[in-house]
Formats: C-alpha cells, sequence, structure tokens
C-alpha cells in the first residue's frame, strides 16, 4: 500500500506572529518556519503504519517555492521513503493544494492520503476535504486512531459531541487531529540520511492545475490587545467583582 | 540556509536547524515543567536519562556502533548546549550531560570491549557516566593530584578521595584520574570505577546552585579495580584529560551563551511589561541601555563561539582561544545575570524567576572546567608569553 502525506512549510509554533505595518499580510521574512506540527502528527502515523507493515512506500508532498525543499527534508528524516517537490512560488490557497494533491495522489495510484488536519498558518482545515471531493474518495477528519485492515480504515474521530468511529474504503483521506499521536524526535543520523535523498520536482503545469486563487485576502489585523487580568482569591471574590463590573 | 530564525548564518545549515528544533521541544515538553521539583529533590530522575536518548541528547559526537552518532561535527555538541540552557538550569545540563565529560576519553582511547561496557549503555540512557579529576586537595592543579592506584596483579588498589564530582551520587561509571607511576604529569593514568565496587563510597554535596545536579565527594579506600578498566596506556591519562579539557570549555561557553541569552529575553520581556512611574521600564534609556549592553556582549561570545567550532571542523583545534572565550562568555554571563535580576528588581530575588536561579548559577561556570585564573595561564603559556 503507498500513502501519500501533504507537508507544508509554516511559520514554526514558537514565533510570535507580527501582522506587517500596512495590514497586507503577516511578517514572514527572516522568520523561522518549519513543518506545520499537524503534518508532522501526520508523517508520524505514515511512519508508524509503515513500521507495522500496512505500507510499504510513503511519498512525501509539498506545494511551494524553493525553501520547501527543508519541509521534504524533514519529511524524509521522519521516514518518507520518497519526496516530491511541487513547485510554486505564488500564493497556494486551500483549492490549488487540493487540485495539486489529488493530481499527484492520481498519478502515484495511493492508497491514502494523511493530511494535517489544518495548519497552523491560515488554520483553513479545507484541504484534505477538498482533495478527497475532487478524487471522490472517501474521508475521515480529525483523526484521534487509525487502524487498517483488508482495504477498510476504522477512524476514530475528534468531534465536538465526543469521539465518533467511521469505517471507510480505501483509497481514502484521512487528516490528523492533535492526540492521534505523538511525532518522534528526528535523530541526527536520519537527518544526515535525508540530505542525501534525491527529491523528485514537478509544477502545477505539469500536473494540469491551474493556481487560481478564489479568495482575496483584504486586509490582515491582529487581535485586540487584552487589557491585563485580574488575579482573585476566592469564589465570593469573584462574584462580587463581576456584580460590581455589572457582568452579572 | 533558510529555515535559520533571523539572519544568515555563515556556518549553519538546515539540517543544524532541524536538530535545533528536536532539542527545544525536547526541553519545553520533558523538562521545563519538572525542573522545579528535580531542584527540591536533588537530582534528575533515571527516567530522563532514556528519554534524552530517545531525543538524540546524548549520541551526538560518538562513535555509532557504540550508539552515537558518529559525526565530529562540534556545533551539534554547542547547538546542544545552547538548547539545554534554555531552561535556564545549569544543573539540568551538568547532570544529564554528565558523560560529555566522563565519556570522551573512552570513546577516544578505550578497546572496543571498553566501550561496548562502559559507553554502549551510557548512550542508550540505562547508565550515568561521570569524571572525577578534582580532589580535595585542589582541582586547578591536576598535574599533581594525590588520589593513588598501585599495580597488585591483575587489579589496581585505589587510594584517596575526589570532590565536586557532577552526578557522582548516580553514576554506574566514573572516570577518575589516578597516579599510578611517579609525580607530576607522567605518573597519572585513567581508570573506570564502577558502582558497587567495595572500598567506594560518596557522600552529597549541598550547592549554591546547580541543586538539581547530584554532587558527590568520592572516597576509594583499598578500593580493587581491574586493570581491564584502565582507559589508554598506563601513565599516559594526563595528556588524555587535557583533549578532554578543550571540548568541556567549549561546551561551558556555549551554555554560558544560552543562559546569558535566556536573561536578555527574561529581562526584555519584563522590561516591556513592567510600569514604574507610569510607564513600562523599556521606555527609560538606563534600561533599554543595559538591554543593548547585554546583546552586544552576546553576539560577540556568539560571533567567536561559531568561529572556533568552524576552526574545529576544518581540523584546527583553537586551545587558547577556546579558554579565553571561557572566560568571555562566563565573565559576560555574571554581568548579564546581575544585569538581568537588577531590572527584575525585588521579583528577580524570588525562587521561581529563571533570572534568580541562572544569576546564583554564573560563578560555577567561572571556576569549573578551569577556572578563569587557570585559562589566562593557560592561554598565555599557549601563545607563547
Ligand atoms: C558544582 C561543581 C561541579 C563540578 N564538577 C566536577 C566534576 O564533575 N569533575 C571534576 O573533576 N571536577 C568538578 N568540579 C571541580 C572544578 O573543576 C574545580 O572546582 C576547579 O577546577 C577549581 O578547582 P578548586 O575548586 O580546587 O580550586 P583551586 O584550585 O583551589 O583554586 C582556587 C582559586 O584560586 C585560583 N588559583 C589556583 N591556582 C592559581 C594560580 N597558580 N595562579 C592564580 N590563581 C590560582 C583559581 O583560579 C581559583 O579561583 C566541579 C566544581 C563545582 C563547583
Ligand atoms: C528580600 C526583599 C525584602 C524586602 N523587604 C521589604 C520590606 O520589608 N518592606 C517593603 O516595603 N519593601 C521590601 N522590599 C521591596 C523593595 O524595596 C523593592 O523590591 C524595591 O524598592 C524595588 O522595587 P520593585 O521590586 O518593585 O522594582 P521596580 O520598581 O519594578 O524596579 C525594577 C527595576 O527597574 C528600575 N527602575 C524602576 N523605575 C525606573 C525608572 N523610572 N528609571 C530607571 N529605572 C527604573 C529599578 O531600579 C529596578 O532595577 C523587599 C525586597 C526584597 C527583594
Amino acid at each position: 500500500m503507498k500513502a501519500l502525506v501533504s507537508v507544508k512549510r509554516a511559520v514554526d509554533y514558537n514565533v510570535r506572529i507580527q501582522v506587517k505595518p500596512d495590514g497586507s499580510g503577516v511578517v514572514t521574512d527572516g522568520v523561522k518556519h518549519s513543518m506545520n506540527p499537524f503534518d508532522e502528527i501526520a508523517m508520524e502515523e505514515a511512519v508508524r503504519l509503515k513500521e507495522k507493515g500496512v505500507i510499504s512506500e510513503i511519498i512525501a508532498v509539498t506545494i511551494g517555492g524553493q525553501k520547501n525543499e527543508e519541509t521534504l527534508r524533514t519529511a524524509l528524516a521522519f521516514g518518507a521513503t520518497r519526496a516530491i517537490h511541487v513547485k510554486e512560488d505564488g500564493e497556494i490557497q486551500p483549492l490549488t493544494a487540493a487540485r495539486a494533491l489529488a493530481a499527484v495522489f492520481k498519478k502515484e495510484s495511493a492508497d491514502i492520503l494523511l493530511c494535517g488536519k489544518q495548519a497552523i498558518d491560515d488554520d483553513a482545515n479545507q484541504t484534505g476535504q477538498m482533495t478527497a471531493a475532487l478524487l471522490d474518495i472517501a474521508q475521515a477528519t480529525f483523526a484521534s486512531k487509525v487502524d487498517i485492515a483488508d482495504g477498510k480504515a476504522t477512524v476514530i474521530r475528534e468531534v465536538d459531541a465526543g469521539l465518533e468511529t467511521l469505517e471507510i474504503d480505501l483509497p481514502a483521506v484521512i487528516t490528523a487531529d492533535l492526540r492521534l499521536n505523538e511525532p518522534r524526535y528526528l535523530k541526527l543520523p536520519d537527518i544526515m540520511k535525508a540530505k542525501r535523498v534525491q527529491i523528485e520536482a514537478t509544477n502545477l503545469g505539469d500536473l494540469g492545475v491551474e493556481a487560481a486563487p478564489a479568495i482575496k485576502v483584504t486586509k490582515t489585523a491582529p487581535p485586540p490587545a487584552r487589557s491585563k487580568g485580574v488575579m482573585v482569591k476566592t469564589v465570593d471574590e469573584l462574584a462580587a467583582m463581576l456584580k460590581q463590573k455589572g457582568l452579572v | 540556509m533558510t529555515t535559520l530564525p533571523g539572519a544568515p548564518h555563515p556556518y549553519l545549515r538546515e539540517e543544524h536547524e532541524l536538530y535545533r528544533s528536536q532539542l527545544r521541544r525536547f526541553v519545553q515538553k520533558e523538562c521545563d515543567p519538572h525542573i522545579e521539583a528535580w531542584e527540591q529533590a536533588g537530582e534528575l530522575p533515571r527516567a530522563l536519562q532514556l528519554k534524552a536518548a530517545e531525543a538524540g541528547v546524548l549520541g551526538i559526537g560518538f562513535p555509532e556502533e557504540f550508539g552515537g552518532t558518529g559525526d565530529d561535527d562540534p556545533f551539534y555538541q554547542t547547538i546542544m548546549a545552547e538548547e539545554l540552557a534554555r531552561s535556564g538550569s545549569g544543573g539540568l545540563i551538568a547532570s544529564l550531560v554528565s558523560h560529555r565529560i566522563g565519556s570522551p576519553p573512552i570513546a577516544a582511547h578505550g578497546t572496543p570491549e571498553q566501550k561496548d561496557r562502559f559507553l554502549r549503555p551510557v548512550l542508550d540512557g540505562s547508565k550515568i557516566a561521570a569524571l572525577a579529576i578534582t580532589e580535595p586537595g585542589g582541582g586547578s592543579d591536576v598535574a599533581n593530584l594525590r588520589t593513588t592506584a598501585r599495580l597488585d596483579g591483575d587489579h589496581y588498589i585505589v587510594n584517596g578521595s575526589k570532590t565536586f564530582i557532577t552526578s557522582g551520587m548516580r553514576a554506574d561509571f566514573i572516570t577518575v584520574a589516578v597516579r599510578t607511576g611517579g609525580s607530576g604529569m607522567g605518573g597519572v593514568s585513567l581508570l573506570v570505577v564502577e558502582a558497587g565496587t567495595p572500598g567506594f563510597t560518596r557522600s552529597p554535596l549541598q550547592k549554591m546552585g546547580w541543586w538539581c545536579s547530584d554532587t558527590a565527594t568520592l572516597y576509594f579506600q583499598d578500593c580493587r579495580v581491574p586493570v581491564a578498566n584502565r582507559i589508554g596506556e598506563e601513565h599516559r591519562g594526563f595528556k588524555a584529560i587535557m583533549e578532554n579539557f578543550n571540548n568541556e570549555r567549549l561546551m561551558l561557553s556555549a551554555q554560558a551563551w544560552g543562559f546569558g541569552q535566556v536573561c536578555y529575553e527574561e529581562a526584555l520581556a519584563y522590561a516591556r511589561e513592567r510600569q514604574t512611574f507610569g510607564q513600562p521600564l523599556i521606555a527609560r534609556q538606563v534600561i533599554r541601555h543595559k538591554l543593548t549592553d547585554m546583546k552586544m556582549k552576546l553576539d560577540a561570545i556568539k560571533a567567536q563561539l561559531d568561529l572556533l567550532c568552524w576552526q574545529i571542523t576544518q581540523g584546527h583545534m583553537p586551545v587558547a582561544e577556546i579558554c579565553l572565550l571561557k572566560n568571555l562568555s562566563t565573565g559576560a554571563l555574571e554581568w548579564i545575570a546581575g544585569e538581568a535580576v537588577q531590572i527584575f528588581g525585588g521579583a528577580g530575588y524570588l525562587r521561581g524567576a529563571k533570572v534568580e536561579r541562572i544569576f546564583r548559577e554564573t560563578k560555577v561556570l567561572s571556576i569549573g572546567g578551569g577556572a578563569t585564573e587557570i585559562m589566562k595561564d593557560l592561554a598565555s603559556r599557549q601563545l607563547g608569553y
């Protein structure tokens, strides 16, 4: 079985995001980037499925500019067997990413697409769902447990009401939630080995995908600054303060 | 080199940064939440050793066939020290990686059998290693150490004591410098003393800082150590000790920089937050100037640290410069930590603030691994004065 894992390059989770003064977006120049944490979870799941012998090949796919090569190196250090770089310097919106992933999925005749449930930069939470729709295959989003056997995937999903168990036929798209697993620490020898793997390059044109942005961002603004909180010691004190402020 | 935070760097590559991010996660997840409890307990839990092995902290720079990473790029070691320093706990670094000073002589001069016994289980986190050079009679004057080891058949009989030994209470394997021959540097050998050897006892020491690191005095009374535990040739231990010091001093410099960086970041954040006389502290020129002076010193130290690491990758060992960098970095840290506490005001004097702990843990960096005065002497001799 062949798994495709989508890996996005995003501003590192340790970085304090700053909005550009002109409101045209957030500052990304000279800012540390790394693999979207939910994609790390998807990668980890793929590697575990491979270690269990469920899948034999893991292809990591990224869409973006030259710097995305590092994201693929991270995926290779995790244990991806191949890495595909869909080169695109322009903006990549969820629908564009989904089209590209669907095209690679078809070309590779993959059985599973593992994605993060969302990326921590735009939090769109759309790419996995859109890809499944474009491919017209089953999907299970927000996975917190995945079992694969006999051409089916049993997926426990985290939903608002609690947990939901789905059984879906493969091929399918599965998106990883936070509690699916805890990604391993990448070992230096694996990081070094990943450097020597040849990355396969392609682009949107070759895949027959048009990068037509469907969403226009008009303005980016930071959330309003919160005023400093007050520590209260007792419930009575809390109640008194809420009353005083006319909140209850 | 594009994932590098901030400005481009002449020596670091993306794999260095990827390794750094693994360690950052290890420290945030496995260390930060527990440091206070470990400080109170006076030692680190053994389970942390296994987690550190898993996270790739222990194996850096040790041979691959015994569980190490096999590389000899010193940047990985300094990155490790810098990232562990983000915890704000010197005791964590000192004790978690005490094998960084205890095990290199075994890796460099041990037989394959010795590496299998004394190195492999340390790198996989199941055993703890320490180094014992310093004696109650003196630490700076290594060549005149007094612990003796007299040959008796296939054993050495060891008598004497060692003090200030990091991980000394917990260590399973201790690389001990002993006198097997005549006086001076020509009579020194290295023996691995194993926990539980009859005639070997230890007692804990209470310290100004590094509380989570178990520091001990070790006593040897007619302690029989197999000749098979001698690392390298007899009477040739002094050179191995000296080689070991270069690496230790570089690591201490990286740590000092890391702690300085934490002080700077903490003080900057506090200065932005804290209001006095109706304005944030950062609005005061005197406070901003303290912060720029901190950054100026840190930048200079980092530039030299990275340059020396790069020179080592080129096969050059800058012994004098390493001594001087140790002095520059640890001296700067004494000043930076003091100013960080000052910016915190009374809050910097209270337990719980990172700057408070770092302030208490500056002096040990200026003394351990070769005290400031000794570093100047060694550097001047190296420079042919
Ligand atoms: C927390 C802690 C952990 C340690 N861990 C270890 C360990 O794991 N293993 C180990 O072997 N050691 C360890 N040490 C010992 C450390 O290496 C020594 O403290 C250090 O080498 C200094 O030796 P000393 O304390 O005996 O001081 P001394 O040698 O007595 O020196 C005292 C002072 O006099 C100065 N001085 C000495 N000689 C001269 C001279 N000729 N000219 C001018 N000034 C001089 C020194 O610079 C120093 O300031 C540790 C120390 C501490 C505090
Ligand atoms: C152990 C201990 C015991 C104490 N005991 C008592 C006690 O018994 N009674 C009591 O009333 N208080 C006590 N104090 C409090 C002590 O007097 C204050 O800590 C001190 O006045 C500093 O105030 P602060 O901590 O709020 O620091 P801050 O006022 O917040 O100052 C923080 C730093 O910013 C600097 N700074 C502040 N404003 C400016 C400015 N305008 N320009 C430039 N720099 C500025 C300060 O010099 C300081 O370095 C105690 C403190 C400690 C640590």
